[in-house]
């Protein structure tokens, strides 16, 4: 009994491990966000409060809380207040399966790449039911062009992670990462370039990035689904975004990119020099990594038409994975080094 | 057909889209152009047309003779002036009024004014806290005038010689 | 085993409460999101029978897709609930008779199988789900699999072609416009009367 209940409190400590510097580091690409993107226009973003703004995503939190929550008139409430949570919990519970270094994870289970597939589909259902329950029309319109976008898009993605999967022989994470175990060129990202790419592509059209966010849509939409939010409710939209974004970065560096492993690994001089860093830190440097190109492509291309959405998606994407998982799986057939053995 | 080859190959590594990251990433490091406004502020030209201000001779009086071309030349009619002789028989306004609401800032009454009385002064931060405080009377115009005479006189004899 | 069944009752009559709320609930996208959460309850109720691929594959393929594009479509619809109503009582009559025979066949399913005597089958530590479906429809019942799939494809490209007529829709070629070449739009010519510099 008191074993048991050891368990739990150890259980909880870890996912409180887990889910607050997460946050904090939602707030905190929020700032990053506006930073790098005005260095990229040649401003310099929010730098006023604290040192180097560093305050910034305090301050507006600050604000959020205090402003006052609005409901439309004849909208469904319960489903609109329900619609914001509905998008956060995803977000949040795929963190039970991502291994931040071997061993240092909440759940270690066998089918964790299904598991992250599963919940990161039901992430559509927060913006879906925000975009009906608001009761207005921009909401609609951003609600059905993201639910149609990202399904297309999971298959896209869901087919990369196949790839994936059947390189490494495992659906567990750690067993993926520490099948790429040998070096940057033992990583994944080289036999499985172009599924990499589709990955990443069909990863920021399911965060509903720029450029294809088009379910918010500022210029066309106003704000797309959540136009109709305030306050928390709008603050919680934009804590789901980061964090599905924070979490496409990390399977990037989990899937690809060798997760914990030093990327000095086999290298004679260099690969003992730094024997001494944890994981952890080749891990976070990896993300931050993935989330400065998520920021600098925001930066850098214009929002996608509709129409060429659903032909990159359908006609491009998944054509060229499926090609790909046939050449991996001869590859696989005919085991070919260093990869496939 | 080499060429096709090239353009297939050139779509597929999304090649466009690397130049432009390119592009996006100089630009990350290069100089700011961003003035921070409090600390830093952006050079003002000596024909700025800020705040109104009533100019004052260096012996003390009053500049303006009520002639009330300013009025006339007002195009968003902003300026009322009522005039009567003083007890030593000059011609004075009794009132001068700028309401600041209907102003366009054009400077045609200072460019009007025979006696360099009203002038257009640097200043542009300013604010008002009541109703009414919009409408700039006689003595504020002057105590304007007074606070600020050094750089008015200097903002006019730099653009002197252009005018 | 005490905590477990907690969770088994609780799931259960969440998942009962939801199915019955689809039929009972008057707007048809709310009917849509109980579907979805009773597909979330069975999930969890797999989960706890140790088939955690078919639960997620659950939640993956029919919450994840299905249900979004069926909610989609539910959104879209403009449906005219009083219509539907109308012929309450004359249909019910046929509707309980159909829901007496479902339940007689389950119940006699449900005795005759003897699916209680079924022995607990407790798995090993290593035993991988996933593995274990694999190795069976690829190997005994590959010939059915790969007959269904080919069913499916069969059912793909016939619904395609039924809905996609070859019809005077204006479309742009994105490919030939990306391919397009500055030489391919404009044209620059001598004029004659032009100064040569």
């Amino acid at each position: 009994m008191w074993n048991d209940l050891l368990t739990l409190i150890w259980i909880i400590i870890k996912i409180v491990l887990v889910i607050v510097p997460l946050l904090v580091a939602v707030a905190y690409l929020t700032y990053a966000e506006r930073r790098v993107i005005g260095f990229i226009q040649g401003r310099f973003g929010p730098n006023r409060v604290g040192i180097w703004g560093l305050g910034q995503p305090i301050a507006d939190a600050v604000k959020l809380f205090l402003k006052e929550p609005i409901y439309p008139a004849r909208s469904s409430l319960l489903l609109f207040l329900l619609a914001p949570i509905l998008s956060m919990a995803p977000a949040l519970v795929v963190w039970a399966v991502i291994p931040f270094a071997e061993g240092w994870v909440v759940a270690n289970i066998n089918a964790g790449l299904l598991y992250i597939l599963a919940m990161t589909s039901l992430g559509v259902y927060g913006i879906l039911i925000a975009g009906w329950a608001s009761n207005s029309k921009y909401a609609f319109f951003g609600a059905m062009r993201s639910a149609a976008q990202v399904v297309s898009y999971e298959i896209a993605m869901g087919f990369a992670l196949i790839a994936v999967l059947m390189t490494a022989g495992s659906t567990n994470l750690q067993d993926i990462v520490l099948h790429q175990q040998g070096g940057v060129l033992h990583w994944y990202w080289l036999p499985l370039f172009p599924v990499f790419v589709v990955y990443w592509i069909s990863g920021m059209a399911e965060t509903n990035r720029l450029p294809f966010d088009m379910a918010e849509g500022e210029s066309e939409i106003v704000a797309g689904f959540h136009v109709e939010y305030s306050s928390m409710g709008f603050a919680m939209f934009f804590l789901a975004e980061y964090a599905n974004m924070i979490l496409i970065s990390a399977l990037a560096a989990l899937f690809f990119f060798g997760g914990w492993l030093s990327p000095f690994e086999g290298i004679p001089l260099l690969g003992s020099l730094f024997g001494w860093v944890p994981g952890v830190v080749w891990f976070l440097a990896k993300v931050f990594f993935f989330l400065l190109l998520f920021i600098w492509i925001r930066g850098t291309l214009p929002r996608y038409r509709y129409d060429q959405i659903m032909q990159l998606g359908w006609k491009i994407l998944i054509p060229v994975t499926i090609v790909w998982i046939i050449l991996i799986g001869l590859a696989i057939e005919f085991r070919m080094p260093p990869w496939f053995v | 057909m080499m060429n096709k080859l090239k353009h297939f190959f050139k779509k597929f590594l999304l090649w466009e889209i690397l130049v432009g990251l390119k592009l996006t990433g100089r630009y990350m490091f290069k100089r700011k152009v961003t003035i921070l406004f409090p600390e830093e502020k952006t050079p003002l030209s000596p024909r700025f047309r800020g705040l109104h201000a009533l100019r004052r001779y260096p012996n003390g009086e009053e500049r303006c003779i009520a002639c009330k071309l300013c009025e006339a030349v007002c195009p968003a009619l902003a300026i009322t002036i009522d005039a009567e002789p003083r007890e030593d028989g000059s011609r004075r306004t009794t009132r001068y009024e700028i309401d600041l609401f209907k102003c366009i800032f054009c400077g045609f009454c200072e460019e009007s004014c025979p006696v360099d009385s009203i002038v257009e002064t640097h200043l542009s931060h300013y604010h008002f806290e009541n109703r009414g405080e919009n409408i700039m009377t006689k003595p504020v115009l002057l105590a304007i005038g007074d606070k600020y005479e050094s750089e008015i006189a200097k903002a006019r004899e730099t653009d002197a010689p252009f005018r | 085993m005490l905590l477990q069944q907690v969770v088994f009752y609780f799931f259960a009559i969440s998942l009962i409460f939801s199915a019955s709320m689809v039929i009972f609930s008057r707007n048809p996208v709310t009917s849509a999101l109980f579907l979805v959460y009773s597909f979330f309850n069975s999930a969890i109720l797999w989960m706890m029978l140790n088939a955690e691929f078919l639960s997620l594959v659950l939640i993956f393929v029919y919450v994840g897709a299905v249900m979004t594009l069926f909610l989609f479509v539910v959104m879209m619809l403009n449906i005219d609930t009083e219509t539907l109503r109308k012929g309450f009582i004359k249909h019910a009559v046929l509707a309980v008779g159909v829901v007496i025979v479902v339940l007689v066949l389950m119940m006699m399913a449900i005795w005759t199988g003897n699916l209680a005597g079924l022995p607990d089958i407790q798995a090993p530590a290593n035993y991988s789900n996933t593995h274990a479906l694999g190795n069976e429809l690829y190997t005994h019942y590959v010939y059915a699999f790969e007959l269904s799939a080919m069913l499916l494809l069969v059912a793909i490209i016939s619904a395609i072609s039924l809905s996609h007529h070859k019809p005077k829709r204006k479309t742009q070629n994105i490919s030939s416009q990306v391919d397009a070449k500055p030489k391919d739009r404009v044209h620059l010519i001598n004029m004659s009367s032009e100064k040569k510099v």
